[in-house]
């Protein structure tokens, strides 16, 4: 567990006070005996499941029955300690982080830089989308440019740990390094447009009214112990929150990984079928899932034929993109921008789904 | 005194009105809760993300559910 370098505290780790001292030895010793034993855990996911298939339960290898249960008590606890792990460890990044403080960064930028940043920190400053209205109104009148906004707004539902941790589970790392690196880029480039389109009068206009003086709240000053507090805050809310999701999501995977015949999608949602792209967008945009549930069924879609740039759009255009998002954002944005910001999004997926499906 | 408990009225807002009301009876304060969903009265207060809870006009927190001890000591 690293505790050196980033941490911007006094002194946290002074041992006038003995007793954050030791309370941070002890949660140094509980997560490093927590890590080992998740480690331990983890290697006995796939002889486990094996077992309870076929040994306990006495299933015929190779049947579809067999192929579904396994696959479903094989992925669910692996990808659920994945998730456990990796949501403790955004938790305590972003106890570095806070609207405030991104805001600070961006305020002023000019764009381009300022589109990169508003990307990269929409990925580790904690926001929930409810806040998505006060913080648009925080940034646009704190001098944040609208299409610096923007690529945060896009880049932050987007490119999330959940969605990474699952597209390395259950796909490996370099779909989830593609999903991250174009789900960056999308940011970065619809914010961008928007931004060149000078689109600033079709914001509301009592939001342009307002004149709140920035008044930065104090800092509040986190030690070690808070952070893995928090970490530990953060697994409760979203493993707690997303886990019947991921569930649901694994069995229907799991039920087209064992009775879907092979290459079953190949004519629907592969690439011969140029069509699947933007059909996949526009179904995709009106829905709203998170990625715990999209993710394990996109993956049996691809084990059966579809092709990946198709699936990478319809997924994206899910998690991006959703009608109640854009119902919360009518309040600050007159209708022409939503269009264009839905439009300009959707062009950014359209043109990453073509490309995987020319690349691979 | 005036507590308000801003936010569009998601789970975490709810969470948080629920311990300030807590919070309130334990320490048998005679403060008032509010709920403010009112979009322009969050960005007036200079609240930018949710749920946030303010007492007299001063921010306490924001973006987070604060503990129950934390909302008694403010009250205090």
């Amino acid at each position: 567990m690293k505790t050196t370098g980033t941490s911007q505290d006094s002194s946290p780790l002074k041992i006038n006070n003995g007793g954050r001292a030791a309370a941070l030895i002890r949660y140094i010793l509980l997560g490093g005996g927590g890590l080992g034993l998740w480690f331990v855990i983890y290697e006995q996911l796939l002889p486990l499941a094996k077992f309870l298939t076929y040994s306990l339960l006495k299933l015929t290898p190779g049947s579809h029955l067999a192929g579904t249960l396994q696959f479903f008590l094989y992925e669910s606890p692996k990808v659920l300690m994945l998730l456990i792990l990796v949501v403790f460890g955004v938790g305590i990044i972003r106890s570095f982080f806070t609207p405030e403080k991104t805001r600070r960064i961006l305020a002023g930028r000019r764009e381009s830089v300022g589109n990169v940043l508003a990307a990269a920190l929409g990925i580790v400053t904690p926001f929930c989308s409810c806040s998505a209205v006060p913080l648009f109104i925080g940034f646009v009148t704190a001098g944040v440019p609208l299409g610096v906004t923007f690529s945060f707004l896009i880049s932050s539902p987007m490119v999330n740990e959940i969605a990474l941790v699952l597209l390395y589970g259950l796909l490996g790392w370099k779909v989830a390094a593609i999903y991250l690196v174009t789900g960056l880029l999308i940011a970065i480039f619809s914010g961008w447009v928007i931004g060149r389109l000078k689109l600033e009068h079709f914001i509301e206009d009592w939001v342009l009214k307002i004149r709140n003086d920035v008044n930065d709240l104090p800092e509040q000053k986190l030690r070690w112990p808070d952070r893995f507090r928090q970490g530990g805050a953060a697994v409760r809310d979203i493993v707690g929150k997303v886990w019947p999701y991921m569930l649901a999501g694994i069995a229907i995977g799991a039920g087209i990984h064992g009775y879907v015949p092979e290459n079953f999608m190949a004519a629907l949602m592969g690439k011969a079928a140029w069509w699947s792209v933007p059909a996949a967008v526009a179904i995709g945009v009106p829905m709203y899932s998170n990625a715990a549930g999209i993710v394990p069924i996109v993956q049996a879609l691809l084990e059966k034929g579809a092709a990946l740039g198709t699936v990478l759009a319809f997924m994206m255009s899910v998690i991006a993109l959703s009608m109640p998002e854009m119902v919360i954002l009518r309040k600050v944005l007159k209708p022409r921008l939503i269009g264009v910001f839905i439009g300009v999004v959707s062009c950014g997926i359209l043109i990453v789904g073509y490309l995987f499906n020319l690349l691979f | 005194m005036k507590i308000k408990i801003m936010g569009p009225g998601c789970a975490n807002c709810e969470k948080l009105a629920a311990l300030a009301q807590q919070a309130v009876t334990e320490t048998g304060s005679k403060a008032e809760i509010e709920k403010v969903s009112d979009f322009q009265e969050m960005a007036r207060a200079g609240v930018m993300s949710t749920p946030a809870l303010t007492i007299d006009g001063e921010i306490k927190c924001v973006g987070r559910v604060p503990d129950k001890e934390e909302i008694m000591a403010w009250l205090r």
